[in-house]
């Protein structure tokens, strides 16, 4: 009976053919998806193939510093006598050196920790501003949003001047006795959680945010009235309800944590080990263009099972939205 | 010759045989993938005629009307507008405009900026489109609202912008879905009327979808009454209401007591029905002619039947039950009697003085009777 | 109904604030800091405004910075837009998923992976490195944002504008110039600026596309930050973030302003 309702208000989605395309403009309406379709396979798939190209190669002192170069300088006959010497080299070797298998296995640790505080710190942050006061919300959420407006790079730089050990936090504690020696921060994992933390929480108080404020209040009064406690009502009430923010959130705050450059390089020092600054520093410092390649691809499936669940995450919220 | 109900004014062109359909759908079919929206539906709208799609959600009544502007194609058949076939042309070449449920006004342009609008689109030269647009906020009342913006109107304020955008253009048809759906109940009474008299005023021809039968009753010529993509009747209001030729139909507009039953006895002027208990009831012939034995269903409206605590000395048909429930409304009272053989006839009695002797109340022993002209026959 | 805004909520709101705003209050503050260390008050001062305005190489990366922001935003605009007409328009196409998905994935793509990937393609079809190269690279990553936030906006559009359009005569092309791109407007300006913000923001993306003489600001500080924590950078941040919050604050101070007359127009319309 629904999709019957449905089908009368607005005819299902499925079954109508692109109105405009319909009408004869169909050149320019064909033109909306084509640009923006063809300008992200080249810009965006394209690389992709062409990282795992090159991670097959090997390193040279040329310019482009890897080889085969496979492009038709010495005809077709080059080009395919090229695939011959593609192979799998570099990835055995990340597979040999442990330095890489840690990198990995660090990563993935310190954004699953870094993501469970976010959502820690961000839940009550989200909880709290869902019921403020209405009018007041508007500001409340532009606060959130503020500091993802200034720069990344000057955020995370300021937690330097505060965590070094001359810093600001050891100056407080120590003025303070509450320490007699100050503490080491900076340049640990310590530091490295904190700048996590603290760049993403928009990221993971926004999604929480908009799927607390849509909740109803009187199912809690509802579940109250019927004779749950409060902290009862939380847990069997608002939580469940608010899970697609909280998936949201952590996926949000999870992928990108994963591949983190600027946050382990400026706060974690040279002794911690993330993957997003070992390609870095394969790349920039030691020249290994197929190696970091090698583990750019890596990297990327690692990470798809979470960008796949992501998406449809977000392909189910324009669903209901709709 | 007797008429049913009564005649709003001499405006019948579907009794004349010569005159010259206007819009015309003819077989048209409308599916999306497995759904089938409309099937097959055959339907003539006249010059000049105020029609109403009338039907429950998902029928199939905002799909014709869509079809009708352009914004869908029919999946078969064609649809005829003063002789030409509509295939084909986008919804920005035909000569009908719409009034959209939700109003659909420009949140970005001023009211008389939305009512220019289309004028603009066909390129009417600037001084002739300032004289229609004030001639067009006249005509709604809004003069003094030409530069506000839609936001700054009330929900009724707004339902006349949208009005005089749609009519702006001298449409040939205006298509209205559901044209007071937003409004409350007392707005609503008052702007059917208004409608009514715009329709006569600008002599268009109106085709209105509504889901609300006092509405299409109201405002109506005829009725067209859908049901899952078909066209169930198309009447008059008062042969919607009075003569129904389905059970659907009769069901759908108006509140009726329905008897099941075999036709017992056929003469010249009368019918003899049979209930499943033996009651016997006599009705005058008309409705559906129905071979002897057939199984079928008497229809009758509640307030053609009187209730009383005896046997009416001169009544044809009257059935012996007990009160089983009562509802006073003010303006009349409505009883429910549980018959003898278990149906449950529902009666209403107008009011018509203040004090009422001889009062019935629950569990009375009870009588309902009704005159041979007061129901119908139903075959299906 | 009024919810009770609880003990509870107020003290995490307040602390949550205090740590999102905390470090940046101390960077503005010890950017007028007299002395050299950054983390020991000397006095006030304004001396490393003006020396950061003397630092040349600084002041020519922020110029680049804004040059690439400003074009790549308005390109990324116009793609992410056309790309959210694209998902919200057009149920069925070929290759819909892939398009949805190359305009999901670069929200949450490492941005090590995009700018290695971007680089080597730079590469191999021998494009010389430097502001082109790192635009080509913002826009990429950015029209993705801007085409999410515009087709939230194009989720909830009302349709039936645009058939109304079409009945009073328009055809799709000036319907949608004249109905449906006012309308989005507001999310096609904010689409904008997040493009812009993230241009002026991104460090690793610029660096791997960046060549020789096309340095970004963010590249810049990040390469005197690895030096040592200096007053000047706090200075630059400063300024920075003075210029987003005074941007920010513009943008929602109308908009606020807008809602609140709005609401006064309809309350004043309800009553006649």
């Amino acid at each position: 009976m629904s999709n019957i309702a449905v089908a009368d208000a607005a005819p299902p989605p499925t079954a109508a053919k692109p109105f405009m395309m319909r009408l004869g403009a169909g050149f320019v309406s064909r033109l909306v998806i084509i640009v923006p379709y063809l300008w992200l396979l080249f810009f965006f798939l394209v690389p992709f193939v062409i990282v795992f190209k090159i991670s097959l190669s090997q390193t040279a002192i040329a310019m482009p510093p890897y080889t085969p170069v496979l492009d038709f300088r010495d005809g077709i006959s080059g080009f395919f006598t090229g695939f011959r010497d593609l192979n799998f080299d570099n990835y055995v070797w990340l597979t040999q050196d442990a330095l890489y298998f840690r990198a990995y296995l660090t990563s993935v640790v310190i954004a699953a920790i870094s993501t469970v505080l976010t959502l820690l710190v961000g839940y009550p942050i989200a909880y709290g501003m869902a019921r403020a006061p209405a009018t007041i919300r508007p500001t409340l959420l532009m606060l959130v949003i503020l500091p993802f407006w200034t720069s990344f790079l000057i955020r995370v730089y300021a937690w330097i001047g505060i965590l070094k050990p001359e810093g600001l936090l050891n100056q407080l504690l120590l003025s303070l006795h509450i320490i007699n020696q100050p503490l080491v921060i900076l340049n640990t994992y310590t530091a490295i959680f904190i700048g996590i933390v603290y760049s993403y929480l928009p990221f993971m108080v926004l999604p929480l945010y908009s799927s607390l404020e849509k909740m109803d209040y009187s199912l809690i009064e509802a579940a109250k009235d019927l004779g749950c406690p409060p902290t009862a009502a939380f847990w069997k009430i608002t939580f469940p309800l608010s899970l697609p923010g909280v998936i949201a959130g952590c996926l949000l705050v999870f992928i990108p944590a994963v591949g983190e450059f600027v946050i382990p390089d400026l706060l974690g020092g040279s002794q911690t080990l993330m993957i997003g600054k070992t390609l870095w520093n394969e790349f920039f410092a030691n020249r290994d263009w197929p190696v970091s390649s090698a583990v750019a691809v890596i990297l990327l499936l690692l990470l798809i099972v979470p960008i796949v669940l992501f998406q449809h995450a977000q392909a189910r919220a324009q669903e209901q939205d709709k | 010759m007797k008429s049913l109900g009564s005649i709003r004014r001499d405006f019948t062109p579907w009794k004349d045989p010569n005159a010259k359909p206007y819009i015309q759908f003819d077989k048209v079919t409308k599916k999306f993938g497995d759904f089938t929206a409309v099937n097959n539906l055959s339907l003539t709208i006249f010059e000049r005629e105020f029609f109403a799609l009338l039907g429950a959600s998902g029928c199939g009544k905002s799909t014709l009307l869509r079809m009708l502007a352009g914004f869908e194609e029919p999946t078969a058949g064609r649809i005829l507008l003063d002789g030409q076939d509509l295939r084909g042309i986008p919804p920005y070449r035909r000569p009908v405009n719409m009034m959209f449920q939700s109003y659909a006004l420009f949140p970005h342009m001023t009211v008389e900026n939305n009512i220019a609008f289309g004028l603009r689109q066909e390129g009417m030269p600037k001084p002739d489109i300032q004289k229609r647009v004030a001639e067009m906020l006249k005509l709604v009342k809004l003069e003094q609202f030409a530069k506000r913006k839609p936001h700054q109107l009330s929900g009724g304020q707004r339902q006349r912008v949208a009005l005089a955008r749609s009519v702006a253009k001298r449409p040939k048809v205006l298509l209205l879905d559901e044209p007071l759906g937003a409004l409350d109940k007392k707005l609503r009474e008052e702007t059917q009327f208004e409608l009514m008299d715009l329709q006569q005023e600008l002599g268009l021809t109106f085709v209105v979808v509504t889901h609300d039968q006092e509405e299409a009753m109201t405002m109506a010529d005829r009725i067209a009454i859908m049901d899952k993509g078909e066209v169930m009747q198309v009447a008059t209001p008062p042969e919607v209401y009075e003569a129904p030729t389905s059970r659907f139909v009769a069901h759908f507009v108006g509140n009726v007591n329905m008897f099941e039953g075999k036709i017992a006895e056929q003469s010249a002027n009368t019918t003899r029905i049979t209930g499943p208990s033996g009651a016997q009831i006599v009705v005058e012939n008309g409705g559906a002619a129905a071979r002897a034995d057939a199984n079928i269903v008497f229809a009758i409206r509640p307030e053609k039947i009187r209730v009383s605590s005896k046997k009416p000395v001169d009544a044809v048909n009257a059935l012996e039950g007990e009160v089983y429930d009562i509802a006073y409304l003010g303006d009349m009272t409505v009883y429910h009697v549980r018959l003898d053989d278990g149906q449950i006839v529902r009666a209403s009695a107008l009011n018509a003085a203040r004090v009422t002797e001889d009062p019935l109340t629950w569990n009375d022993r009870a009588w309902v009777s009704f005159r041979p002209d007061a129901g119908v026959v139903l075959a299906r | 109904m009024n919810t009770t805004w609880s003990r509870f909520n107020i003290t995490s709101i307040t602390l949550g604030f205090a740590f999102l705003y905390l470090p940046i209050v101390l960077l503005v503050v010890f950017s007028f800091n007299e002395s050299k260390l950054v983390t020991v008050w000397g006095g006030f001062s304004t001396k490393w405004y003006v020396s950061l305005f003397h630092n040349q190489g600084l002041m020519d990366a922020a110029w680049v910075t804004i040059r690439v922001g400003l074009i790549s935003a308005t390109v990324a605009t116009v793609l992410g837009t056309m790309g959210a007409l694209a998902l919200t328009r057009y149920t069925r196409f070929r290759g819909r998923v892939l398009f949805s998905g190359m305009i999901f994935a670069p929200l949450v793509m490492p941005d090590v992976i995009t700018g290695l990937s971007l680089l080597l393609l730079f590469v191999a079809i021998g494009m010389d490195r430097g502001m082109t190269t790192v635009i080509l690279a913002h826009i990429t990553f950015t029209m993705c944002f801007v085409a999410v936030v515009v087709q939230s906006r194009l989720v909830s559009f009302d349709r039936s504008l645009e058939e109304a359009a079409m009945d009073l005569g328009a055809p799709p092309v000036k319907t949608f110039f004249q109905i449906t791109l006012p309308v989005i407007l507001p999310a096609i300006v904010s689409g904008w600026m997040l493009a812009f913000t993230l241009s002026l923001d991104d460090l690793v993306i610029a660096s791997f596309a960046s060549g020789p003489g096309a340095t970004t600001l963010p590249m810049k500080i990040y390469s005197q930050v690895r030096l040592g924590v200096t007053p000047e950078i706090n200075a630059a941040c400063t300024l920075l973030i003075a210029i987003v919050t005074i941007g920010v604050i513009i943008a929602s101070v109308a908009n606020k302003r807008r809602e609140v007359q709005r609401q006064l127009d309809e309350r004043a319309a309800q009553r006649g």
